[in-house]
């Protein structure tokens, strides 16, 4: 039972998103809401068909929101998912869950990401509670921003494995040069490893194009019930594996065994034995990319190949659109915008039903979408057409 | 090197930290120049950050003991990039992620060398600076 667990119960049955802008004048609220809405009637489904609900887990839009601006009236799940960057693909997990089990039928997930007065990083961060400690013991030396936390994971990777900075520029072009090809994009300007190497330093060994984009803008995707999902609109994409990780030291990197490894180490055999896939069959990635290393870190994480040499792996146009394994044909957080990955989930779906025009993947089949977040925290979704 | 009130008056506001029962015992250490970790009274294990139980026997007592001072470089950054206005002024400045001898970590600046002399496994002692009155934050320095 627990090998099989959700395999193919759920599938996404409609995706949605606002234009991602650097900033705008629409409130998060709004922006979700137009999301929301466009990923519902894309599903072929009306607002008052949705029964479950799980918005962003860092807050600002909660599951009433969706009750009393959609009219619902019978939502029957809500929950959240509060791991950064990792909730998108921890709530189809929940979704799964829900659907799978009868509690609902069609779960809206929904991230939006309003105007920078609203908050910039620093200010959300320090909010949160699974930042506490962060907060107490690192904050207040000067350690405030996900780019201060990650850089040591980083650059302890560099020393023990030999990773590169060479390899870092690696990722960021390719998800620019994929950004080129997609028309939603906010970062079309090629890049080269010029460019990369000139931009400014931001926390050794991060530079500023090794930064995901701060962006404005939503999206949303619905899961079903994999009955139901047949009957509507778009050919369904259906949930083959799923799971979520966390590593340990959780509230902490500093304190983490070993920082070199996400919890997404631990979701990644999950995901794998319950879809009944290889890795070979994997045909796209959409792997979170808030910083290039991630990317690298999190290959070897879902085991495409062994811990340290995640860098090697991304040399030589590997993931690039004609490579053995596309990564983020829409750009990424890196070149299409910072969508807490909501935006890659909603173009794997893409790439499976054949929709990205001159950046599809061809035969797409079979296809892998992470999330990565807070300090570590991982989940995984296989899905397949 | 300690750095004066003065010089901190002329700054934003840092952020600083709101120390609870659990953790009191370590920022009133640091005051003292002290650097106090909690060690687990039923199984002796030392553990930080602050935390109520030892994930190990599940133990809820605990007293304090004071480190060595003394550790290698387990990791780093040169921050180049103030996310918070304080620290600015302090551009670059490297944090840099200890093992302490006691088998717990600790994240302090490094003060009186190159950020570029850094390397995985180098030793360093912890020392102490006051920033004002009522808080004084560890950092760490090259073992002469």
């Amino acid at each position: 039972m627990a090998a099989a667990g959700l395999k193919d119960r759920a599938a996404v049955t409609g995706v949605g998103e606002t234009a991602y802008t650097r900033d705008t004048d629409r409130s998060q609220l709004e922006l979700t809401l137009a999301a929301s809405l466009a990923a519902i009637a894309d599903a072929g489904l009306e607002p008052k068909d949705i029964d479950g609900v799980i918005p962003y887990g860092a807050g600002g839009v909660v599951a009433e929101d969706f009750i009393t601006n959609f009219g619902l009236p019978d939502l029957r799940y809500s929950a959240l998912t509060p791991m950064g960057g990792a909730s998108p693909v921890a709530a189809l997990q929940s979704a799964a869950m829900a659907v799978a089990t009868g509690v609902a039928n069609h779960v809206l997930i929904a991230l939006g990401r309003g105007s920078i007065a609203g908050g910039r990083i620093t200010s959300r961060l320090a909010a949160m509670p699974q930042m506490r400690l962060v907060g107490e013991f690192e904050m207040v030396q000067g350690c405030n921003a996900p780019a201060q936390f990650y850089a040591p994971m980083a650059r302890r990777h560099m020393a023990l494995y030999g990773t590169t900075v060479d390899q870092f520029a690696e990722v960021a072009m390719t998800c620019r040069r994929h950004a080129e090809r997609n028309e939603r994009a906010m970062m079309r300007k090629p890049m080269t490893r010029e460019d990369h190497h000139a931009s400014r330093m931001i926390a050794e060994p991060f530079r500023l194009f090794d930064c995901s984009l701060e962006s404005a803008g939503a999206a949303a995707v619905i899961v079903s019930a994999a009955e139901r999902a047949p009957d509507l609109r778009q050919r369904p994409v259906y949930i083959g594996g799923v799971a979520e990780g966390h590593p340990d030291s959780p509230s902490a990197i500093t304190q983490r065994p070993d920082m070199t490894r996400f919890g997404l180490a631990r979701a990644a055999p999950i995901a794998f034995r319950m879809a009944g896939v290889d890795h070979g069959d994997i045909d796209v990635a959409q792997i979170y990319d808030c910083f290039t290393w991630v990317v690298i870190c999190q290959l070897e994480d879902l085991g495409f190949c062994a811990k340290g040499e995640g860098g090697a792996f991304v040399e030589g146009g590997r993931i690039g659109l004609a490579g053995e394994l596309p990564v983020n044909t829409h750009g990424g957080l890196l070149s299409e915008a910072h969508i807490a990955g909501m935006n890659h989930i909603v173009e794997l779906v893409r790439q499976l039903r054949g929709e990205c025009g001159e950046r599809q993947v061809a035969d797409a089949e079979v296809g892998l979408v992470t999330g990565f977040g807070d300090l570590g925290d991982g989940a995984v979704a296989i899905m397949h057409r | 090197m300690t750095t004066t009130a003065d010089d901190h008056a002329r700054l934003p506001a840092r952020p600083r930290p709101e120390p609870d029962a659990l953790s009191a015992p370590y920022w009133d250490g640091l005051r003292a120049h002290k650097l106090m970790l909690q060690r687990c009274h039923a199984c002796g294990r030392v553990r930080h950050y602050p935390r109520p139980l030892c994930d190990h026997c599940y133990a809820f007592e605990h007293d304090w003991v004071e480190a060595r001072g003394e550790g290698r470089v387990h990791s780093w950054t040169v921050c180049h990039h103030a996310f918070h206005p304080a620290f600015k002024q302090a551009l670059p400045y490297a944090l840099v992620t200890v093992d302490l001898a006691e088998g717990v970590r600790l994240q302090a600046p490094l003060r009186g060398s190159d950020p570029a002399r850094l390397r995985v496994e180098l030793p360093v002692v912890v020392d102490f600076e006051d920033i004002d009155d009522t808080l004084t934050l560890p950092c760490v320095r090259v073992r002469a």
